[in-house]
Order: structure tokens, then C-alpha cells, then sequence
């Protein structure tokens, strides 16, 4: 390159720019699938407040992905995951989802962890006509054609465990969230079920994300004197609340507590001691009996490590690669259209039980299950309801 | 509200205000006497906070039968190391900065992106478990209806003898007399034969092992993981700059005005509106003193 002039330049440039414009888009357009691969996006953070929560997910996402790979991969074609940080930006998000898929061309996206970040990315997929695949339990009131929703929504279970709380527990209830949008829709669609059940609300409050000073908040619920506290705060705030109520003597074998947001994942760094009686609702929980769980749980410590633990939305993340490879075999393609298509009715063997795609809402029937933290953090389950139907718009 | 809540109440403002102080000493120290903003303030406290896990496996692991007084060595461990990091890093990058405040403020805060990266990396993308010694678990309870919590009633403590030692080391010891002249007037400090470096690096290395202090008692009420420090920074921020940058008493009753405030309004009010009303507050009473509220009054 030591002769650039201006001649040479201009021919070069010119001849590049020409070969650009026009073959480009043949080039790209059958990346995903190029020479027996496929790539699926992985796209969640790995920085930043969330990536306590995301990072196992990727981790669940990634052994799903080399268990399909070993056993012979869709259709034939290995997976080649492509691993995106979304920083606990939402803006990033964004980004790297276009990134995904202009610039990769991905078959589809296992991702986001917040309300917000799958907002932030919704308008891409839907633009791009990407396919999003999303694993973490949220509020409802969603339905993207280009979104797979494989976790629970509000009636799978904030309204099931309100429900059961009202028969088993109690009239009166203390709701205490994180203020953003989960928790306030959760706790709006608590409220109205309780009232339809004709329970109280004696009190409820909301603290920053990241909050930690409960002590007023505990003062008022014990002037309150509530059956049942409902609580709907997030990540690492969930220490600092559980902790104080301990400290202040309200514990779960006196009180009942019950969690929308704790799984066994978040109880390593609550401290167990502190989370022992206290109640949770979930899809699942480590301690399912069955072979799929077993197996999955086996697994999954053989790769990361004995002692960490499953989790819902860790679990929810492995079942998405799972459904994407078998409604693109049942679609004998990559096209998303035609994955979606096959998507309804698709039912699969999951560690939680079997669980199928609702016909047209891209949710999942699933169960709601309730179940009591042990002293070692792990869950007793109390409660399993029948399979739900998704019912991303409830009437209330 | 019944007498029992009232006390509660009364007590709750006592520990906000005693953890606010602990928070903001150290900040407090290193902002008046060198006009560094520490922006990484919050991940040495978080530092302090993984030295006390740090001290609870090793108890648990090598001295169980000792594991109740693994906590006096947390707080200890906290200081040495956090004050030993302070001390290098004051030598090898905030010296070279002290003529441009601006770029102290990047380069802490850049060093508080890497501290959270490397918390993430080596330790745990996740929070770790840092148990409560079984002496501190559980509440205090003088009648039937009031509990309170003895872990609140240590940092109480804690927070005091902490305060009390700053005040003896800044007002009635040599080096704190140095301190308080370089504070006051560098150039004639200097002239005066005090060695002002040597009292920087000093200083920074005790407003950061103060930082650790507080940290790794703090891990009794809430979460250690990577980014605990960003929970504490903002509030750290406001008590010290509304008591005034230059004034160890000025942060001190900015602790205690905003802490009383915190209780009281979390009390009456939802936790995010309380917040804001506080935020409210501060704004308004820095509209009227800039400087905050105990300024030393000094011609410019």
C-alpha cells in the first residue's frame, strides 16, 4: 500500500464501492445458516446492576445450546451462539439487538431480563422481523408477534398466589415493590384481585431500585399488623429488606412473607438464614421431582459448578432454546414467520413439567407454583396449580 | 402512632444518621482537605464489604469456634487494606491530578468502572453471602412491643467511636494539626516546613480506610456484590455536600438532618416520594448557601 495516489485511490474505492452496492444483501442473506450453521443471538447483560441476575441465564441458555450441538444440532446445522452485552442499558439493548440482526442475521435471540430492556428492543424485532425469545416471568399486558414469551405472566402467578394466600393465609396484606414497572403492575393487578376477593390492603410502598434502608418501611408494617406481606421488590435491595426484617425479629415462621421476585438464585446472596419460612411463587423450583430435572439440574452443576443452583428464569432460558429448535424442525425452517407459525400448540418435556405453546398468544400454559424456603435454600414445595392458560390481558 | 412505633421511629432516625455519618467521613476528609472528588468512594466501601467476607470464610473455614468475632477482624482487615489501597492510589494516579479537579472526577470515576469489573471478574457476579454473627442477630427488646435491631444498635456504636477517633487524630494529635493547616492554607503550610505530599497521601489512605470501615459493617444490613458501592455513593454525595465541603461538623449534622428526614418521610410518604422530597429539600437549601450548610467563611 505504499503507492496510494490519488488515481489509484479513486479507481480502488470506486471498484469497492460498486462491488458493495450490489451484491451485498446476496451475500448476507443466508449468513444464519451458512455452511451447517445456524446462529442464534445470545443477548443479555453481562455488565452493570442486572448482570447479577442475567448471567446465569446465559450460562442456562448457552449448556442448552451445546447439549442440541452435541446431540447433532437443527436440522443438521451446529448453533454458533453470538453473545451480546446488553450493559443494563436499555438503550444498548437496542443497539445490539439491531446489531444481531442486521449485522449477523441471526435465526432468532434468546434475551433481555427487565420489563424495560425487552421495551427497549421490542420495536427492533418488530421492525427487522427478528424473533426474540424471552425468559423471565413479567407483568403481562404484552403480545409481539415477533416476541416468544417461554416465562410466567401476571396471572400465572401474582393473581394464583394471591389466591391462594387469601384461602390459606389471610385477609390483609402489606405490598412492598421496587419502583419500576414490574412491581407497580404486579401490585396494581394484586390489588385488584384482592379486592375481588374481598380481602384488605393495609398498606404498600415502593423504594428505588437498589434501595437500602427498610427500617421505616418495617416500623410501618408492624404498626400495620398485616396477615400477609406480599413482596415485589428486585435484586440486590431484596438483601438489605430481608436482612432488616430479620434483624427486627419479623421472620418467616412468624409472619408470612411471600415473594414474587426471590428464587433460589437470589437466596445465595440474601443469606438463607434469612429467607428460611418465607414463601415464593414460581414456575419452578430446583427441588422438582422429575427426570427432566434431574437431568437438567446434573447438568448444569457438571458444567458450572456443584454449588450453584437453578432457578426459574434460568430454567426458562434453557426451555427457549429448546422450543426454537423444535418449531423450527416441526417448520423445517429458519424463517421466523414459519417458526412462529409452528410455535403454537408446541408442546416439550421441560424440567418444570410439560408445557405448551397457548395456540395464538406466544405465552406458555404453565403451572403456578408455591413453595416454602429451607434452611438451606432450597424450596419445599406447598402448592402446584393445574396448567394455566396464558392470559396476557387479563380482564380485572 | 402508638409509643412503640414512635420509639422505633426515633431509633430507625438515630441509625440512619449514624450509617450516613460513617458513608460520609472518610468522603468528607479526603473532599475538604484536597478538593478530591473520590467518585470511587462507593467501591471501597464495597472493598471493606468483600474483606469482611473475605474474614467470614476464612473464620468459617479455619476457625469456626472463633466465627463470632470474625466481625472485629472484618472491620480491621477492611481498614488496613482499603487505607493501604488509598495509599497507593494516591500516589500513583490522584497526585498527578490534583491541579485539575475535573479530571480527579473521570479518573476516580473511571477506576470505579474497573473496581465494579473486577469485583464481577474475580469474586462474583453475584452477591455473596456475608453471615451476621450470631451475637448481632436477632433485636433488642426493652417492652413487649418495641424490637430493636441489634446489628443497627453495633453500627450506633460503631459509627460514634469511629467519629470520636477522627475528631481525637484531627484535633488533638501533631499530624492532624499538620492536616488542618494544609486543609487551611497549603502554600504557607508547605512554607512552613510541613511535608504537604506526605500528608496527602496519608490523609487520602485514612478518609479511604474509613470508607472500608464503613463498608464492611454495612454488610450486616444490606448486599455485597459489585455494585454495592453505586447504593451508597449518592447519598454519601448529598450529606457531604450539603453539611459543606470544608466542615467535619457540617457533615456531621448534614447526617444527621437528612437522616431524620429519610426516617420521617419514609415514614409518612412511599420510599421513592420520600427520596425525591429529600432531593427537593437539598436543592432548595443549596439555592440559598451554595456552599452548603456550614461553610467556612473564607475571602476568595
Amino acid at each position: 500500500m505504499s503507492n496510494i495516489n490519488r488515481r489509484n485511490f479513486i479507481k480502488t474505492s470506486s471498484a469497492l464501492a460498486a462491488a458493495s452496492a450490489v451484491p451485498f444483501p446476496m451475500i448476507n442473506l443466508r449468513s444464519a445458516e451458512a455452511a451447517g450453521t445456524v446462529k442464534v443471538g445470545i443477548l443479555h447483560s453481562l455488565t452493570g446492576t442486572i448482570a447479577i441476575a442475567e448471567k446465569s441465564v446465559v450460562d442456562a441458555e448457552m449448556l442448552a445450546i451445546e447439549e442440541i450441538n452435541k446431540a447433532g444440532g437443527v436440522m443438521g446445522h451446529r448453533i454458533e451462539p453470538v453473545v451480546e452485552d446488553g450493559a443494563s442499558d436499555w438503550p444498548t439493548f437496542a443497539e445490539k439487538a439491531r446489531k444481531l440482526l442486521e449485522r449477523d442475521r441471526v435465526a432468532a435471540v434468546m434475551g433481555c431480563y427487565t420489563s424495560a430492556s425487552r421495551k427497549a428492543v421490542l420495536p427492533v424485532f418488530e421492525k427487522l422481523k427478528g424473533l426474540l425469545y424471552y425468559p423471565t416471568y413479567y407483568e403481562g399486558l404484552e403480545m409481539s408477534p415477533n416476541i416468544m414469551y417461554t416465562a410466567q405472566e401476571a396471572t400465572q402467578s401474582v393473581i394464583a398466589a394471591m389466591d391462594w394466600l387469601y384461602k390459606n393465609k389471610g385477609k390483609t396484606f402489606y405490598m412492598i415493590g421496587s419502583d419500576y414497572i414490574w412491581p407497580r403492575t404486579t401490585i396494581k393487578i394484586a390489588k385488584y384481585t384482592l379486592k375481588k376477593l374481598g380481602g384488605k390492603l393495609v398498606g404498600e410502598g415502593y423504594y428505588p431500585l437498589g434501595h437500602i434502608e427498610f427500617s421505616s418501611e418495617i416500623n410501618k408494617i408492624k404498626a400495620a399488623k398485616p396477615d400477609v406481606i406480599l413482596n415485589c421488590v428486585v435484586g440486590g435491595s431484596n438483601v438489605a429488606f430481608f436482612k432488616q426484617l430479620t434483624a427486627s425479629g419479623i421472620t418467616g415462621d412468624k409472619q408470612t412473607i411471600l415473594s414474587l421476585a426471590v428464587s433460589e438464585e437470589e437466596v445465595s446472596g440474601i443469606g438463607a438464614d434469612n429467607t428460611a419460612g418465607t414463601m415464593t411463587c414460581m414456575g419452578y423450583f430446583q427441588s422438582l421431582k422429575n427426570p427432566e430435572n434431574q437431568k437438567f439440574v446434573k447438568a448444569f452443576k457438571a458444567k458450572y459448578g456443584q454449588n450453584r443452583v437453578t432457578g426459574d428464569t434460568l430454567e426458562c432460558g434453557y426451555n427457549s432454546v429448546y422450543l426454537w429448535k423444535l418449531a423450527a424442525e416441526k417448520a423445517k425452517s429458519f424463517d421466523v414467520e414459519k417458526v412462529v407459525a409452528a410455535s403454537s400448540g408446541l408442546e416439550i418435556d421441560a424440567p418444570e413439567g410439560k408445557v405448551r405453546f397457548h395456540k395464538s398468544n406466544h405465552h406458555l400454559w404453565k403451572h403456578a407454583r408455591i413453595g416454602t424456603f429451607l434452611p438451606d435454600g432450597q424450596v419445599n414445595m406447598v402448592y402446584e396449580s393445574p396448567l394455566i392458560e396464558p392470559n396476557p390481558f387479563p380482564k380485572l | 402512632m402508638t409509643f412503640d412505633v414512635l420509639a422505633m421511629q426515633a431509633f430507625t432516625g438515630l441509625s440512619i444518621f449514624t450509617i450516613l455519618m460513617l458513608m460520609a467521613l472518610g468522603l468528607a476528609i479526603v473532599f475538604g482537605l484536597m478538593g478530591v472528588i473520590n467518585m470511587a468512594h462507593g467501591e471501597l466501601m464495597a472493598m471493606g464489604a468483600y474483606c469482611s467476607y473475605g474474614a467470614a470464610r476464612f473464620f468459617e473455614n479455619f476457625a469456626p469456634s472463633m466465627m463470632d468475632y470474625y466481625v472485629f477482624v472484618g472491620i480491621l482487615l477492611a481498614f488496613v487494606v482499603t487505607s493501604a489501597f488509598g495509599f497507593l492510589l494516591e500516589r500513583g494516579l490522584i497526585r498527578f491530578l490534583y491541579k485539575r479537579p475535573l479530571d480527579t472526577l473521570l479518573a476516580t470515576w473511571g477506576l470505579s468502572l474497573v473496581l465494579q469489573q473486577v469485583y464481577r471478574q474475580f469474586i462474583s457476579s453475584k452477591e455473596v453471602e456475608v453471615p451476621t454473627v450470631s451475637w448481632l442477630q436477632g433485636a433488642w427488646q426493652p417492652t413487649d412491643g418495641i424490637a430493636l435491631p441489634l446489628s443497627r444498635i453495633f453500627i450506633v456504636v460503631l459509627a460514634i467511636v469511629t467519629a470520636a477517633a477522627v475528631y481525637w487524630l484531627l484535633f488533638r494529635t501533631r499530624w492532624g494539626l499538620r492536616i488542618r493547616a494544609v486543609t487551611q492554607n497549603r502554600a504557607m503550610a508547605g512554607a512552613a516546613g510541613i511535608n504537604t505530599a506526605r500528608v496527602d497521601a496519608y490523609t487520602f489512605a485514612l478518609g479511604c480506610g474509613l470508607a472500608g470501615i464503613a463498608g464492611s459493617s454495612f454488610t450486616m444490613l444490606a448486599s455485597t456484590g459489585p455494585t454495592t458501592g453505586q447504593h451508597y455513593i449518592v447519598d454519601t454525595f448529598i450529606v457531604v455536600v450539603f453539611g459543606g465541603v470544608e466542615s467535619l461538623l457540617g457533615t456531621i449534622s448534614s447526617a444527621f438532618i437528612i437522616g431524620q428526614m429519610q426516617s420521617w418521610f419514609e415514614f409518612e410518604l412511599s420510599g421513592s416520594m420520600a427520596r425525591a422530597s429529600i432531593l427537593l429539600l437539598v436543592i432548595v437549601v443549596l439555592f440559598f448557601r451554595p456552599n452548603g450548610l456550614f461553610a467556612t467563611k473564607v475571602r476568595r
